[in-house]
């Protein structure tokens, strides 16, 4: 008879997995924090976990290709003398010349053109090129102030004060020397090679009081022609809406966790700010309380990437989303087509993220001339405007199956939610019941 | 020369009609009566006018002045001359913080004292203080010249660029990477010239010294990680 001990196979730890000792070896051996591109990468609540009900004995459909869903929208009726009209609620968010090359920006300002929306500077200051091929562009008012100055911010057609940022609600930004070219380096009065850091609080007010002078002076300079818009990322998105509406904001851009950044620590994406999903009905709810949903136009970003997000997003009372990832990703940001040399800086297509080291092989992230001769602003911007559309018209399927002739018509009762965690975020009923986690104080 | 009293005329009215001027018109010098804290005066000027304001003003007080010259009979609140791309801005009495933050031109002559962060994130801009300033000033201050002839207080210059930092009297602390340097022919003559645009007499600039930036966080390094 033979006998042997039977043994349990190797186990790894479900808290010491590989990703966190590969970490631990890393942090060991470099001594510095890993610092990314991106949003969060890890699986929070979304718009994955809702559903539409589409249309019942008790709704009725409209017919798709004859009744018309309308999908216009117009920012800043609440103090602006001239407001933006945008032909789709999507826009393009504030990405910095510097983080992204010239023809990339370019792209975006071409591709929003042709969809009939905005897109947004970032950073670093307006270029020549962006102005000239952004229709509609937004002027960012970032603390660093890099590129800042009157006759920008009166060429553009919005001016959007930067708070916060999804990816790091707190933190500032730092441009690493390797993408600092003598064009970067002269828009931002420093010199070439070094590190750029960017302040996280403006330099010249603290707190929603002094916000409210600082936005009485960027109309006073611009006179009263422009939408001001107030960015703030996912942190307490009640009393942050509800202090924006008191500064004076004619648009709060409302930005969650998924929302990327340029650059910033791994543990800040990772570990600071709130789920998109879990922003917009706080948000909405402040601007209720104050009678100022829809006269205050709520633009959400961070993960929207379908039309079914857009939807989603205004249903639960958004006027507009804002995208970043899903543009630079339709422009050719980790293209499967540059495998190889994602291999070879240690990456693979999909999680390319070391943006701030200015390698991207797409020639979006980068400073290197001959990397960002690589894109094609022309054909991006096709591709982009591509994309804008297509998540136009499953907006609009989704809107028109739920009886809507307007995206803004969409609201929370056309939702159930698949998940306990999204139906309490989103205040929409758990799929089945009528109920969600916290509903009559239950 | 028109006359705009704030008690009864609305802001916006004077602050428009600074950048439209009609045409053939040689009413360039401007005086505001009454500006009793008012904010924003004088924001966004962007021709060659020439500005009084009798009495003391709230924030921002000629934000981003382009090419006026803006004088304040009275004292400023925060944020004077933010911005200022060029031109000249002189404050009589004191400032409140900020001023002139981020400025990337012209001349911000301020006669009594200033708070804190007093040039924070300077980018051009030359700036004049008379008395003392306070704490964290010229933070982040990327180019341009301070120079103080009273005293200066904490953390002067932290995480200083290329600005130029000049102080007559005692620095309380000076901020990371922040360092005092040599005084060179060239600073002085750059002095020199500064004060006397200024309207500064009897000081000369060998009684000051110079600070600027060790450029020791220029480039990220975390054997520096104590410094932040």
């Amino acid at each position: 008879m033979s006998y042997h001990n039977p043994h349990t196979p190797p186990r790894k730890s479900a808290t010491f997995d590989d990703y966190t000792l590969a970490e631990i070896r890393r942090a060991a051996a470099t001594g510095i924090y890993d610092i990314r591109g991106g949003g969060t990468k890890r699986k929070v609540p979304h718009f994955d976990d809702l559903l539409f009900l589409g249309a019942s004995m008790s709704r009725y459909p409209l017919e798709g290709y004859r009744e018309k869903c309308e999908t216009s929208v117009t920012l800043g009726t609440r103090f602006a003398r001239k407001p933006i009209q945008l032909k789709i609620p999507i826009t393009i968010a504030g990405m910095s010349f510097g983080a992204l090359s010239a023809p990339a920006k370019e792209a975006l300002g071409r591709g929003a053109t042709l969809a009939g929306t905005s897109t947004t500077t970032g950073d670093g200051g307006m270029t020549d090129e962006e102005r000239g091929h952004s229709e509609i562009l937004v002027y960012q008012y970032l603390p660093s102030r890099y590129g800042m100055n009157p006759r920008d911010l009166r060429r553009a057609d919005a001016i959007e004060v930067v708070v916060g940022q999804g990816a790091k609600p707190g933190g500032g930004g730092m441009l690493l020397g390797q993408k600092i070219s003598d064009r970067v380096a002269e828009m931002r009065t420093l010199p070439k090679g070094i590190d750029q850091r960017s302040a996280c609080r403006h330099p010249d007010w603290t707190g929603p009081d002094d916000l409210e002078i600082k936005i009485l002076e960027l109309r006073e300079i611009t006179d009263w022609e422009k939408p001001i818009y107030i960015k703030i990322g996912g942190a307490r998105p009640y009393y942050d809406t509800a202090l924006a509406v008191k500064a004076g904001a004619d648009v709060v851009v409302l930005d969650g966790m998924q929302g990327g950044t340029a650059a910033t620590q791994d543990v800040f994406i990772e570990h600071v700010g709130m789920p998109t999903l879990a922003c917009i009905r706080p948000a909405v709810q402040a601007l209720q309380d104050l009678g100022m949903h829809r006269k205050v136009q709520l633009v959400v970003s961070g993960g929207i990437r379908s039309g079914a997000d857009v939807a989603k997003a205004l249903a639960l009372g958004a006027d507009a989303v804002s995208i970043g990832t899903a543009a630079l990703v339709a422009i050719g940001d980790n293209d499967p087509r540059w495998e190889d040399e994602y291999r070879a800086l240690g990456s693979t297509a999909g999680a390319y993220d070391d943006w701030h080291e200015g390698k991207d092989p797409a020639g979006i992230t980068t400073q290197d001339p001959e990397l960002a001769s690589r894109l094609d602003p022309v054909t991006a911007g096709r591709k982009l405007a591509n994309y804008l559309k297509v998540m136009t018209l499953e907006a609009q399927t989704i809107a028109r199956a739920c009886g809507k002739n307007h995206l803004h018509n969409l609201e929370p009762e056309d939702l159930c939610a698949l998940t306990l965690e999204a139906a309490a975020m989103a205040q929409v009923p758990l799929a089945g019941t009528g109920w969600y986690p916290g509903k009559n104080g239950f | 020369m028109p006359v705009f009293d704030l008690s009864t005329t609305p802001l916006r009215e004077f602050n428009s009609a600074l950048r439209n001027i009609p045409e053939g018109s040689n009413d360039f010098s401007f005086e505001v009566l009454n500006p009793r804290g008012s904010h924003a005066v004088a924001a966004g000027i962007d021709t060659p006018v020439t500005v009084d304001v009798q009495g003391s003003v709230g924030y921002y007080c000629a934000g981003m002045n382009d090419g006026g010259i803006v004088t304040v009979h009275g004292s400023a609140g925060p944020g004077v001359a933010e911005n200022m791309m060029s031109g000249t801005v002189v404050v009589e009495g004191d400032a409140s913080q900020y001023a002139g933050a981020t400025g990337r031109g012209g001349l911000l002559v301020i006669r009594g004292n200033a708070s804190s962060r007093c040039g924070i994130s300077m980018k051009g801009i030359d700036i004049v203080v008379l008395g003392n300033i306070g704490h964290m000033s010229a933070f982040m201050g990327q180019s341009g010249h301070l120079v103080v002839l009273g005293d200066a207080g904490e953390a002067l210059g932290d995480s200083l660029y290329e600005a130029k930092l000049f102080v007559r009297g005692k620095v309380k602390s000076l901020g990371a990477d922040c360092v005092e340097k040599d005084m060179r022919p060239e600073h002085l003559a750059k002095l020199a010239e500064l004060l006397e645009k200024a309207g500064v007499s009897g000081v000369r600039p060998e009684e000051f010294k110079r600070y600027g930036s060790a450029r020791k966080l220029y480039n990220f390094n975390i054997d520096n990680a104590d410094a932040y």
